[in-house]
Order: C-alpha cells, then sequence, then structure tokens
C-alpha cells in the first residue's frame, strides 16, 4: 500500500506478524493524500448521455465478458434499475427527474477509481491497488474470496462470481488499466458517441468540467461528483439534474474510506501494550490481598493461641494455687484432727 | 449374545443421536453442493448482500458466543476468583470448539477456502480489520488449543507435557485476554468503513466498543446456560466440587451480567446522543432497534439483578437464555438488518434453507465433539492423580 494515510502497521510485530514491521503510523496526521500527479481520470457529463449503451456494448467486447441475454441495442433494459455484476462492469441507467417537463436523465455507472480506495483499505490480502495512472486493479492470485471489499465499497461496484465453485473471483471496472499501458483510451470512453464520456488528467479534468459549470449555470449544477466524495475518485460527474435524484448518493462524506476505521486499528498496540501491564497488574495486586490476608489471618491466629494459653495459664495457676490451698488446709485438718484425737487418747487413758 | 447387540443399538439411537445424524447427512449433502456448484446454489447471497447468515451466525454470533473462555479464566486467574475454577475447563473447551467451529464455517463462505492463510505468508493487508480479526482468530484458536491441552493429556497419560501446559496457565490467559479484546472489538469495527450502508442507529463510532462489551455479556450467559446444560445432561460426569460450586458460579456470573449488561446499556444510549439519532426512534427502524435496547439488554439486567437478589437460579438461566438470543438479535441486526437497509423488499437479503442447514450442521458438529470429550477427559470432574491448577 504506497498510500501514506493507510499507513498504520505499528502494531503488527506484537500480532506476531513481524515481517510488515518498519512503517510509521500515521493514523493521525494531518497529510492529505490528493492522488498521484499526473494521475489518469474520466468526466461523465450526465447531461450530454443519451442512453445508447454503446459504452456498455465496448466494456463487454474489450474485457471478453459473456454476451447479456438481451442485445445492447435493446433500450428496453434501461426500463429496470441495475447495478453492476460479474457480467457487466459498468451499466447505464434511466431516471425521469420529478420536475414536470424534464426529460429523461441517463447516468453510467461504473468502479469510480477513489484516490483511496475503501476496498483496498478493507481487503486483508491486498488484492486491489491504486495504481499510479489512476486506475483500481485487483489481483485474482492472492483473492481468498472473503467479499469484505464489497460490504465497504461506498459506491455498490465490486460484484462476485456466485456461480464459481472453487475459483470466485470479485469482478469490477479496471478503467481499462491495460489498455491505457498500451497508450489507449478506455473502451467505454472510446465508445462513446456524445463525449457524454471524457478522458484525461484529473487536474485538467477538474478545470474542464468547472469550466463548464461557469459558462453554462442554467444547465449545470455547481458540484462535481468525485471532486471530494469519500477522498476523491478517478471518475467525476457533472449534472444538472440533482445527483440524489439520479441514483447517486449525495451523503457519503468526504472522508476517505481508510479514515473510517484508523482510530479503530491505531487502539490495537495500545491494547497489545497496556493489557498484559493491566492485567498482571490485577493479577498482583489479588495475589498481594490474598497474601496480606493469609499474613493477617495467621497473625489472627497467632494472637487467639496466645491469648488463650495465657488465660489457660491463668487459669492453671489459679487452680494449682487453690489445689494447694485446698492440700494444705486438708492437711492441716487432718494434722489437727490427729492432734485432738491424740489428746483425747491421752485424756481417756489418763481417767 | 444377539439381545445384547440389540439392546446397545437400542442405547445409541436415541432421539438426539437420530436427529443428529439427518442433520449431519443433510450437512454432507450441502457441503458436497457448496464446493461442486458454488454458492449460488446454496445460499441467497448477492452483489448487495456478500455476507449473509454463515457471517452473521456462523461468524459474529459464533465467536461472541465463544467468549466464555477468555471470561471465565480471566475471573479465575486474573481476578483471583477462585471459587469458580471449576467452571474454567468447561468453558475453554466450549471456547475451543466454538472458535474451532467459526473456522469450519468460513471455509464455507470464502471462495477459495485453501488461502486462508494467505493474509499472513503471502499478501498482508494490515490496513483492513479483517486482517486483524484474521491474526487474531488464528492466534487465539492456537492458545484456546493449548489451554484445552491439559485434559486431553491427563486423560491420555502425558504427564511431563501436562505439567509443563499447566505452567503457562497465566501467560496463556492474558494472551487470550489481550486476544479476545482485540477481534470480539474488531468484529464490530469491520463495519466501520461503511456508514453509508449501515442504519445509523446500529452504525456508531463506538460499534467496537460495543461488541467487546457484548462478547463478555455473552461468555458470562453462556457459561451460566451451559453450565446448567451440561448440569442436567451430564451430571454422572460431574464431582463434588463442580456439582457445590454450580449455585455459587450463577450468582456471581449472573451479578456481573447484570453489571455488565446495564453498562452496555448506558454507552448505547450515549451513543445514540453522541450521533443525536433520537429522531430516527420514532420509525420503524427505531421501534426495532427499542425492541433490542428494552427487550434483549435492560430486561435481561433486570432479570439477571432480580434472579440474583432472591438467589432463584431458575431466572438467572432464563435471563442467560434471552441473554444470549440478544446478542444473536444485536449480530443479525448489525449484519443483516440494518445493513443496506434502503433497499426495496425485493432486493433484501432472506437465507436459504441450505445456508440454514450448514449452520445447524456446524453447531451439532459442536454438540457431538463437546460431547465425546465430555464423557472422556476430566473436564467436568478433577483428575485424580493431578493437583489442579
Amino acid at each position: 500500500m504506497r498510500i501514506s494515510r493507510r499507513r498504520f502497521l505499528g502494531w503488527m510485530g506484537a500480532a506476531g506478524a513481524a515481517g510488515a514491521l518498519p512503517r510509521a503510523a500515521r493514523a493521525a496526521s494531518n497529510k492529505v493524500f490528493e492522488g498521484y500527479a499526473g494521475s489518469k481520470a474520466v468526466l461523465h457529463d450526465i447531461t450530454r448521455c443519451i442512453g445508447c449503451r454503446k459504452c456498455e456494448a465496448a466494456c463487454n467486447s474489450v474485457n471478453a465478458l459473456p454476451k447479456p441475454e438481451k442485445p445492447f441495442d435493446d433500450l428496453s433494459v434501461l426500463e429496470t434499475k441495475r447495478r453492476t455484476t460479474a457480467e457487466a462492469y459498468t451499466v447505464v441507467n434511466q431516471f425521469t427527474p420529478q420536475a414536470a417537463e424534464a426529460k429523461r436523465v441517463y447516468v453510467k455507472k461504473q468502479c469510480n477509481h477513489c484516490l483511496e480506495p475503501a476496498c483496498a483499505s478493507a481487503c486483508f490480502v491486498k488484492a486491489f491497488t491504486k495504481t499510479p495512472e489512476g486506475p483500481v486493479v485487483y489481483n485474482p492470485d492472492v483473492c481468498v474470496g472473503c467479499r469484505y471489499c464489497m460490504i465497504a465499497c461506498p459506491f455498490d461496484i465490486p460484484a462476485y462470481e456466485y456461480h464459481k465453485a472453487l475459483d470466485p473471483k470479485v469482478m469490477k471496472c479496471t478503467m481499462c488499466h491495460p489498455r491505457l499501458l498500451e497508450g489507449k483510451l478506455p473502451g467505454c470512453v472510446e465508445a462513446c458517441p456524445t463525449e457524454a464520456l471524457v478522458f484525461g488528467m484529473r487536474d485538467d479534468l477538474i478545470r474542464v468540467a468547472r469550466d463548464r459549470i461557469q459558462s453554462y449555470p442554467e444547465r449545470y449544477l455547481d458540484h462535481i461528483y468525485g471532486e471530494h466524495e469519500m477522498g476523491g475518485t478517478s471518475w467525476l460527474y457533472v449534472t444538472g439534474t440533482a445527483y440524489a435524484q439520479v441514483g447517486m448518493r449525495e451523503d457519503l462524506g468526504n472522508t476517505a474510506a481508510g479514515q473510517l476505521t484508523s482510530g479503530a486499528l491505531s487502539a490495537v498496540p495500545m491494547v497489545v501494550g497496556l493489557w498484559p501491564v493491566l492485567l498482571t497488574g490485577i493479577y498482583a495486586i489479588n495475589k498481594r490481598k490474598e497474601k496480606i490476608a493469609a499474613q493477617e489471618q495467621a497473625a489472627a491466629v497467632q494472637a487467639a493461641v496466645e491469648k488463650v494459653q495465657a488465660e489457660a495459664a491463668v487459669k492453671l495457676k489459679a487452680a494449682v494455687e487453690k489445689a494447694e490451698k485446698e492440700k494444705a488446709a486438708a492437711i492441716d485438718r487432718e494434722v489437727k484432727k490427729a492432734l485432738a484425737d491424740a489428746a483425747k487418747e491421752k485424756e481417756d487413758k489418763s481417767i | 449374545m444377539a439381545e445384547e447387540s440389540s439392546a446397545s443399538t437400542r442405547r445409541r439411537l436415541t432421539p438426539f443421536n437420530v436427529i443428529a445424524g439427518i442433520i449431519v447427512i443433510i450437512g454432507l449433502y450441502v457441503t458436497v453442493r457448496r464446493f461442486t456448484s458454488g454458492l449460488s446454489s446454496v445460499t441467497h447471497l448477492s452483489n448487495s448482500y456478500p455476507w449473509g447468515l454463515w457471517i452473521a451466525f456462523d461468524l459474529l454470533v459464533g465467536v461472541a458466543l465463544a467468549a466464555g473462555g477468555y471470561v471465565t479464566s480471566a475471573a479465575v486467574y486474573i481476578f483471583g476468583m477462585k471459587r469458580y475454577h471449576a467452571a474454567v475447563r468447561p468453558a475453554i473447551l466450549t471456547g475451543f470448539l466454538g472458535y474451532a467451529l467459526v473456522v469450519l464455517a468460513l471455509n464455507y463462505d470464502v471462495g477459495r477456502p485453501w488461502r486462508l492463510p494467505y493474509p499472513f505468508v503471502i499478501s498482508r493487508g494490515t490496513t483492513s480489520l479483517l486482517f486483524e480479526v484474521a491474526a487474531c482468530v488464528a492466534l487465539y484458536l492456537t492458545v484456546l488449543f493449548v489451554e484445552f491441552s491439559p485434559a486431553a493429556m491427563e486423560w491420555l497419560g502425558l504427564k511431563k507435557a501436562r505439567n509443563l501446559v499447566v505452567k503457562l496457565t497465566m501467560a496463556l490467559t492474558i494472551l487470550g485476554v489481550i486476544l479476545s479484546t482485540l477481534h470480539q472489538s474488531s468484529l464490530g469495527a469491520l463495519f466501520l468503513i461503511a456508514p453509508s450502508k449501515l442504519h445509523p442507529l446500529w452504525y456508531s463510532p463506538y460499534i467496537h466498543v460495543y461488541f467487546f462489551v457484548t462478547s463478555t455479556i455473552a461468555g458470562l450467559s453462556m457459561v451460566i446456560f451451559e453450565g446448567s446444560l451440561s448440569h442436567h445432561y451430564f451430571k454422572d460426569k460431574m464431582d463434588a466440587e463442580h456439582l457445590a460450586a454450580k449455585t455459587d458460579l450463577m450468582l456471581g456470573f449472573g451479578k456481573a451480567a447484570a453489571w455488565v449488561l446495564a453498562g452496555y446499556f448506558v454507552i448505547k444510549v450515549i451513543g445514540i446522543a453522541a450521533d443525536n439519532n433520537w429522531h430516527y426512534l420514532a420509525t420503524g427502524y427505531g421501534a426495532w432497534y427499542l425492541v433490542e435496547l428494552l427487550g434483549f439488554v435492560a430486561l435481561p439486567a433486570m432479570t439477571y439483578a432480580i434472579g440474583v437478589r432472591e438467589k432463584n437460579t431458575t431466572i438467572i438461566r432464563w435471563s442467560a437464555v434471552w441473554a444470549v438470543l440478544g446478542i444473536v438479535v444485536n449480530r443479525f441486526n448489525v449484519c443483516l438488518v440494518a445493513f443496506n437497509w434502503y433497499l426495496p423488499a425485493e432486493e433484501r437479503y432472506f437465507p436459504h434453507w441450505m445456508e440454514v442447514a450448514i449452520s445447524v450442521f456446524v453447531v451439532t458438529l459442536g454438540l457431538l465433539a463437546f460431547r465425546f470429550i465430555v464423557t472422556r477427559m476430566p473436564i467436568l470432574y478433577a483428575h485424580p492423580d493431578y493437583e489442579t491448577h
């Protein structure tokens, strides 16, 4: 992962996977990643899209995807709202805005190629990479198939080959990364007959979009979708109809996905560092309490024993004294009795 | 001879064994289907719902309900509550089996299960909370195995090895608490990345704290629940210490559960206040949220407290069942009900019967393994040849 905001790896060593150690944790830094310099993007002008589905057909052929049930020139497909699937990396949807005189609006949907992708942040095997050229690409050779990328994607883009038993892949638009490397345009952009799709450097396209909005303020809303959404994307949109009315969420916020989890991740090394201290501390306190309690108990027993012994000694002494006294008295009594008896005998003899 | 063998057949053909046998056969059938025709032939998973029952129940609920191991060993060895010592081994065993089954169930859910070690050895996606979950679950499963091993070694008569492992008790307990803190909370933190998909009442910047706190509730309640089941079915395997400790344990753990539930209730309310989500309470989802918060948090907190005050183990036992059910409700709400809540009904997920069959199959395997072990190894009684640790 080359993007600085997502480098919170400090906890690794403690967790036992020491291989990825020497990278700085910058979860809470004020660094902002604004995309690779000179990276490519596509501007989708919703006001120019006529819903011809030529982009869908081109996408299907350059990516060698299976032929759909209904051919691409069958526009009845537009009547139901669709999302991207494992067989269709891009779909065009038709919307009828509420305003009375409004005509139908068509919007192309595909991977927005976030500057800091949620899928890449969520993937536990780094199967997704934001390339310096702009596209977010997927590596099926490491993918485990956990589908957390699909949970994470705010645009509901990655799709999965649920029908495959042993080698299912996550499928999504690659922005035709292989074609870009050959110097070609993305398939959909090349096929668009109305220039509703324009390919170029992202910085240039933002200027183009702003220029269109300024030149035709009655035609466009003053909002370039994708300039800031989810930290910015490499697919940009301008529209004449509110985005929320054409199936594009305006409540996603401008925070890059990685920042949503950085707080929880940064707590990990703290737990690893402090829990042993806290827990052994509690253990030691309990142990000490037990020891002191045992000592106090022993002391109390000792004192009680001594007290009892002392009392017993006093009692014994008293008993002995009493016994001696009684004995002395008895002897006395016996002596007196003997003397008395002797005197009496003497008296009797003398008579 | 013939009479004897028919008597032993009759003993084996108990209703439990027959039902378990049927479940295992169905489970094996679905297993074959899963690995020959793919997830679409046995599940209702879709591109909108990449995670279904196997993640909500087998992973999220499974891990939470296996928390009894760390809760009990921490209580006894760290917090010094030695009078609950008899509960340690059954709790460790349940935890170990629970985690083993979680990993087993994951093999059904992920696309290429033999790649499950990839996050550690091939390509480490350390920015992912799932990486943290995977790392901690793998390590903790190992810790639980080592913690459980003395019972097996006593059974096998490996005296020296057993005494060596017993010396590690303290270190293993601390490691277990660290790992549990991390992955129990991370299971909740998995959803932090999808604020736009989870209903605001369930999405919270505190969700990882909620998951960790509820795991202790689940652990305490499971020890009570499972203890009373064992007491009912394996009474003949219990020694005097285990039988005598039962009421004391229920009162102690019930009291702890009442307090933790009360604390959890408070932090849930703080969560609503912090995000100012009060107005959602007046919606349909709000009503369901209140059912969870009042019915499955406040209510068991109350009944636990009453049970403890009255020293009534029946009330405590039912509170434990209710609290465990509350954990199930909470994890299902986060993973399934509140997820993609804005989608129209026809795009929502409801599990396929074969998904349910696999979950039931996995739980049944757990029960069978538990029975196999407690009827052989010194789990519910102390081995006469060894000192307790």
